[in-house]
Order: structure tokens, then sequence, then C-alpha cells
């Protein structure tokens, strides 16, 4: 084997990649032979780091100093100044959270890191995805090695069942137990399912692992389908992550090759292949029953349960469906047993839980956290608090079926009851940060066109019912709204959730309930007031001229299309016609001097 | 230019045959046909369903159904250029409805529309997964990240003069 003096980890993840990390790479790579230095440092390509707000990111080990930003001209600096003369480059090193004294060295000593607690993405940022051998090094193998040679399948899901691990897709149902019901069918074919169609907007760990650490999923399938008796596994991916799909297929092929995946797996006579199945964009197939008729090839529509899947599932035969990060945490239940894994998190929600953070927040990213953290830790410590010296006003978790976070809950311990108590719910994962800038009413209405337009029509109760509760938002958002409005949306909202066939339309009316409990006021000053504070809704919206910072140029008069603008350039203060406004805001986007403000 | 644009009609058609041949056996193919189909053609006009229903011996009325049940297909032709504007979470609240409204003011046209000389064509999207660009757009595989109003007409003239 070869030995390197230092490591170059660059990220290659959806977000550094659009920034041209791939470029970087070669850079680095021409740049090195440039400098005989190719025999003693490595360039390695990784996935997503989860530092995804600063990319692109460059990691120089063995002493893990993180590059932020780094363009395609740094790349020479750091080569003489860094790995040559051997001084960090500090100008793109960067203090993530105001909480830090100086300057990290160590990528693992920062407030993002060390709050963090990563099992999930263990690998992500760390290895190639695309080599196999890294994921070995890793441990990676081992559980299923150690399985198939010392443990029974019941034995298996014993260790998943100590680990307390609860579905990280949403519902958070014990998957030890899950495992269990399909164990005990009887037949001859049963299958194993990975909702890898991570539609939740805003969510993207499920992409992360399985771009930075495919071969994880690999083995957990491989490692439930001996726990359950199953020979045959399909991975339902969304289209729209074509990266995933083709290091998913690598990671297949070189599994197959090294005798991980097909027939007599480590010479144990065990066998188990699987199968990539494309999504074709329908959020309601997150929901099991829908999921697993979409991989059938039909219209991805729920059917009641019971039964439930793991009695009559994908093409009526037993089948276990999890999602990409409950897989991604099997490998090391086995590995290093259920009880190690229990030690982490709260009495009822165990191990760690990956949130991409996203919104009006200084670090946006993924970050994997033990259960039992709070709000603030992950917004503040992790997430650097949030941008312009802005006021804080909510999160948003578990997207168009969750709720919102307010100010006073912010120290709340997340796991899965207390977010269920709040009104909100785990979800998959997204945690949106809002500020005083965020209309609530407007987000209410965001997630409601998201389910109207992603209900698949089966019930009547998600299909009708969530259009009516839409309307009405559209109506109070434009300034037509009344009080008893806000009454007619709480009885729509609570006779959607007791009426609908699947989890869709069960938590489509949350994001409303949600906001209308904690942020009532602004849906009375909408209705009532006829004003949005924020300024977001566009027909309570005013715009006006601030007087002392207008330099009488004329601009936005002139680009205003109804001609409602009125003053004398050079001499007077230009002054804004409301009675004639169309609230266009063609004045605002001219304004040079940012005199044009909405009110 | 992709492979739609240069390939005559016969050659489209000879290309989802054999695909159809290769995957007929395999339970549940109906998807990852259309998936092919709509690679092939650039959407999946009726003449085509038809041919993918004889193919796999089902009803045109499944394939139908089907294909407007999912967002990924579509039944219209795209623009040269497909721009899709991330409408996720992160996006929006970071202002990409602002975003949008720009585009389609320029383009003259609303989301899910083409341009009439059909090089553009806006698809508003669902989160993509780079929250950490919001907001974000892709000009077919180019991805456009931490946007303003303000520099969307030069980002398309680049498209609109190649």
């Amino acid at each position: 084997m070869e030995i390197f003096r230092a490591h170059v980890l660059v990220c290659t993840g959806t977000d550094c990649a659009a920034s041209n990390s791939v470029e970087i790479i070669n850079t680095f790579n021409d740049s090195l032979i440039k400098h005989n230095l190719e025999k003693e440092i490595k360039v390695i390509r990784t996935d997503c780091f989860g530092a995804c707000e600063d990319g692109p990111v460059v990691v120089v080990y063995p002493e893990g100093v993180t590059y932020y930003r780094v363009s395609l001209k740094d790349v020479e600096d750091i080569i003489t100044e860094h790995l040559i003369n051997g001084r960090f480059l500090s100008r793109l090193m960067v203090k993530r959270s105001e909480a830090e004294a100086e300057l990290p060295v160590n990528v693992e000593e920062t407030n993002f890191f060390k709050k963090q607690r990563r099992i999930a993405l263990r690998n992500c940022g760390l290895i190639d995805p695309e080599n196999i051998e890294e994921y070995i090094a890793r441990d990676g193998y081992q559980g299923l090695a150690k399985a198939l040679t010392t443990m029974k399948p019941a034995d298996v899901i014993n260790e998943v069942k100590i680990s307390g691990l609860r579905g990280r897709g949403g519902g958070g149902f014990p998957t030890g137990n899950k495992w269990d019901f399909a164990a005990k069918q009887v037949n001859e074919t049963k299958y194993v399912c990975c909702n890898a169609d991570e539609g939740d907007p805003g969510a993207f760990m499920d992409r992360s692992i399985l771009e930075g650490d495919p071969h994880s999923l690999i083995e957990a399938m491989a490692l439930a389908a001996y726990a359950i008796g199953s020979k045959t596994g399909y991975v339902y991916v969304r289209a729209e992550y074509p990266t995933a799909v083709k290091r998913l297929k690598i990671a297949i092929a070189q599994a197959k090759e090294y005798g991980l995946l097909g027939q007599n797996i480590l010479g144990t006579g065990f066998e188990f292949d699987m199968e990539i199945r494309l999504g074709a964009g329908a959020f309601v197939c997150g929901e099991e029953t829908a999921l697993l008729r979409s991989i059938e090839g039909k219209r991805g529509m729920p059917t009641p349960r019971p039964p439930f899947p793991a009695i009559k599932g994908l093409f009526g035969k037993p089948t276990i469906l999890n999602n990409v990060e409950t897989y991604a945490n099997i490998p090391v239940i086995v590995h290093s047993g259920g009880a190690e894994f229990a030690k982490i998190g709260t009495d009822k929600s165990k191990g760690t839980k990956v949130f991409a953070l996203g919104g009006k927040v200084n670090n946006v990213g993924l970050v994997e956290i033990p259960m039992g953290t709070t709000v603030r830790e992950i917004v503040y410590d992790i997430g650097g608090g949030i941008p312009n010296d802005k006021a804080f006003k909510a999160v948003q978790t578990g997207g168009p079926s969750g709720g919102c976070i307010p100010a006073n809950h912010l120290d709340t311990p997340i796991d899965y009851d207390n977010l269920i108590a709040l009104g909100s719910m785990m979800g998959s994962g997204g945690m949106i940060v809002m500020d005083e800038d965020t209309c609530m009413v407007d987000i209410a209405k965001f997630f409601l066109e998201f389910t109207v337009e992603e209900s698949c029509g089966k019930c009547a109760p998600c299909r009708i019912g969530t259009k009516r509760m839409l309307e009405i938002l559209e109506k109070i958002t434009s300034g037509k709204g009344k009080l008893s409005d806000l009454d007619d949306l709480e009885r729509l909202a609570v006779a959607i959730k007791a009426g609908s066939l699947c989890g869709l339309g069960q938590t489509a009316p949350n994001p409303v309930l949600s906001t209308l409990h904690y942020f009532k006021n602004e849906y009375i000053s909408h209705v009532v007031d006829k004003k949005c504070e924020c300024g977001v809704c566009k027909a309570l919206t005013n715009f006006f001229i601030i007087a002392d910072k207008c330099r009488k140029c004329g601009l936005c008069a002139k680009k205003c299309p109804v001609g409602c603008i009125s003053g004398e350039v050079g001499k007077t203060v230009f002054e804004i016609d409301p009675a004639k406004c169309i609230k266009c805001g063609a004045c605002e986007e001219a304004c040079k001097f940012s005199a044009v403000i909405r009110k | 230019m992709p492979s739609h644009v240069t390939e005559t009609q016969k050659e489209k058609f000879d290309k989802l045959d054999s695909f159809i041949c290769q995957n007929k056996e395999n339970p549940g193919s109906l998807i990852a046909v259309l998936q092919e189909a709509q690679n092939i053609f650039g959407y999946l006009p009726l003449e085509v369903q038809k041919k993918v229903a004889t193919g796999l011996n089902i009803p045109v009325a499944e394939v139908y159904g089907v294909v407007t049940f999912y967002s990924f297909f579509t039944l219209e032709p795209k623009g040269e250029y497909e721009i899709s504007v991330c409408l996720g979470t992160a996006c929006y609240v970071k202002g990409s409805n602002l975003i949008l409204d720009k585009i389609e003011k320029i383009l003259g046209i609303k989301a899910g529309q083409c341009t009439d000389d059909g090089k553009f064509s806006i698809n508003a999207c669902r989160c993509i997964g780079a929250c950490g660009l919001a907001p974000v757009i892709t000009i077919n595989q180019d991805v456009y990240g931490r946007l303003e109003p303000d520099e969307i007409p030069d980002i398309l003239r680049k498209y609109r003069e190649a």
C-alpha cells in the first residue's frame, strides 16, 4: 500500500460541485505533479461534508484544517503555503460561529462539528464513495460478516430492537418490530425495500448518504434481508438525484464483484440481490403503500392499512420498507451492538437524527445531533445564528406534514414525542429557520399549495378539503379575509386529519394548525388590519419612499408603469400615491439607494 | 444537444422498441420504460404512449393514467433549455418566488409553459437538495445558486445567444 504524508479531501456534493469543486480536484492533481508532490500527497474526491453554505470545502489531513469557499486560484496557495511550507492559510479559514474565540485549526474542534455526533453520516465527506475499499477500511461490511457468520436472523432483529431505533422517515415506528412482523410471515418470497424518494422540500440527508456512502445502504439492506428471510431488494430513488443513482449503481457492481451481493455471500450460502427503481415525481410516494404501488409500475396511490406491507406488500408479498437514514444506522448497530447505540439519545428516542438545516441561518448544511439536543443548540451553536442580526421567529420541521416551533420553545430537547407535543413532527429532517421577515400566513399557504398539488386525489377529505383550505388562505393573503375564516380553517383542518386515508392527508393541515396556534396575531393582522407586517403578501403591502434616503434622482418614477410616483428631479423628494400603486415593485428594484421600502 | 433533437423519428421508435424488449419481462417496468421513452423523445405524445402500451401488452388507459399521475412525465414538448426554479422551502424562504417572477416576466411565459421559439421552458420544481445554494435554479445541467433577481437577465442572455 502506498503511504502519503498528506491527504486533501475535496467535497463534490451537489452544492460544492455546482461551485466548481470537480475543476478544483483536477487543478490540485495538475499542480501536485508540477511540484513533484504526487507521490507524497493524495487528493480524494469525497461527497457532502455538511458545510454546504461555505462550499466548495477542502479539508487537509493529517491536521484536519478546513478551507471554505475555495476557488481555482486558491489551489496553488494551499499547495505552496500549507503543503510545502506548513503554514495554514488563514484567509480561507472561517469562524462559523460567534462563540468561537479564534480560527479553528482542526475541523472537528469547531462548534459546527463538536455538538454533532455522526453515525448515519459517519463516512460522508471522509471517504471516496466510488471506492469500496475505503468503506471496508472504515469497518464497512463488518456488521454483515458478523451477522452471517455468528448470528441467527432472530439475533439481528433482537439487536435492532435493543438499539431502540425508530424509523427516520417520518412516523417513527420501531424498526425492530417492523422487521419482526415480516420475519414471522411464512413465505418463499419476501422483499426488502428502501425509500430514497426524499420528497420533503428542504431535506437532503438521504441524498447525501446515497452519494457519500452508498455501501452503508447496501450492507444494511443485506442485513435486513438476512433478518427477515428475503433474497431481493429494491431501492426507490428520486429521478431528480442522478448522482445518487450513479454512485449506487457503481457501489452495487463493486459489492457483487467482492462477493458481498449476489449468491453465496461471504461463502455462507446466503443470497441477496438488489435493484434500483426510479421515482417519477410524486410526493405521495413517500407513503409506504403508495411507494410499493409505484415500484410495481402503477399510479402511486395509497391503500388502506391493514394489511400492513410486512404482511402483504410489494407484489402481494411480505415486505419491509425503511428510509435511507434508518438503514444507514443498521451496520453500526449490528457491528457494535444495539446496547451501545441505545446509550445515545433520550428515553424514547435513541441514537441520532440528521437535519438539513436551511433557510435564514448562517451555516446551512447537514447536521447530525444526538436526540435530546435543543433547537437552540442547533440554530445558534451549530447553525451560527441568524444572518444580518435579524430576530429569530421560528423553525419549521417535518416539511408539509410538520409545524413551526416558535422562540419560546427554543430550549425543547428534540425527540419524536416532544416535537409531536409541540404540534410539529420529526418528519424526514428538514429544519428551516425563519426570521422576522418571514410571513407565517404565507408559509402556511406555501405548504398547502404543495399538498394540494401533491394530493393523489383518491380520498375526498384530502383532495377537496385541502383545496378549500388553500382558497381560504388565498382570500386572507389577498386582503379579503374575515375573522370567521380562521374558525373555518380550523374546522376543516380537524376534519381532514380525521378523515384522510393516508399520512399525506392526515398531516396536511399541520402547517396551518401550527401557525394558527403560535402566530394567530399575524393571521388577525391580515384579516382585521389588512396588513402583512413582513411585507410578503403583495396585496397587503404598501410601498413607501423614505424621505431621508431619497436622492431625488427620479429613476423610480421613470420605471413606474402606472405613473403613480411624483416629484421633481433634483428638487423634491419623490412620493408614491398608494391609491394608484399596483404594487409591482419596479420602483424598489430601480432605486439604487434602498429608499423604497415595503410595509 | 440532447439526442431527441438530432435523431429521426424512426431511429427513436427503434430505440424505444429495443428497450421495451429488454424490459418487458421485468415486473413493474412501465415507469422505467416511460422514463426511457421521455429521454428518447423529449416528451410523451399519444403515439409514443400507444407504442408503449402495445409493447408491454397493457391498455393505453393504464399508460396514460401513469403518465398523468407523475410530475416527471410531460405530454408537451419542453424547451431546448429547461429552466427549473427550485421552490423548496429553503429556497422559498430566501425569495425564490421573486426569481421565478423575474424569469416569467423576462420570457413572457408562466411556469409550465414553453416560449414560442421553443428555446426556453420554465418548470417550478420542488427541492433539488442544494439548499446551501438557496435560492437556486438549474438550466438543463447547469446549476446557478445564491441568486438575486438582478442576475437573471445576464444568465438568460448567455443561453439566448448560444
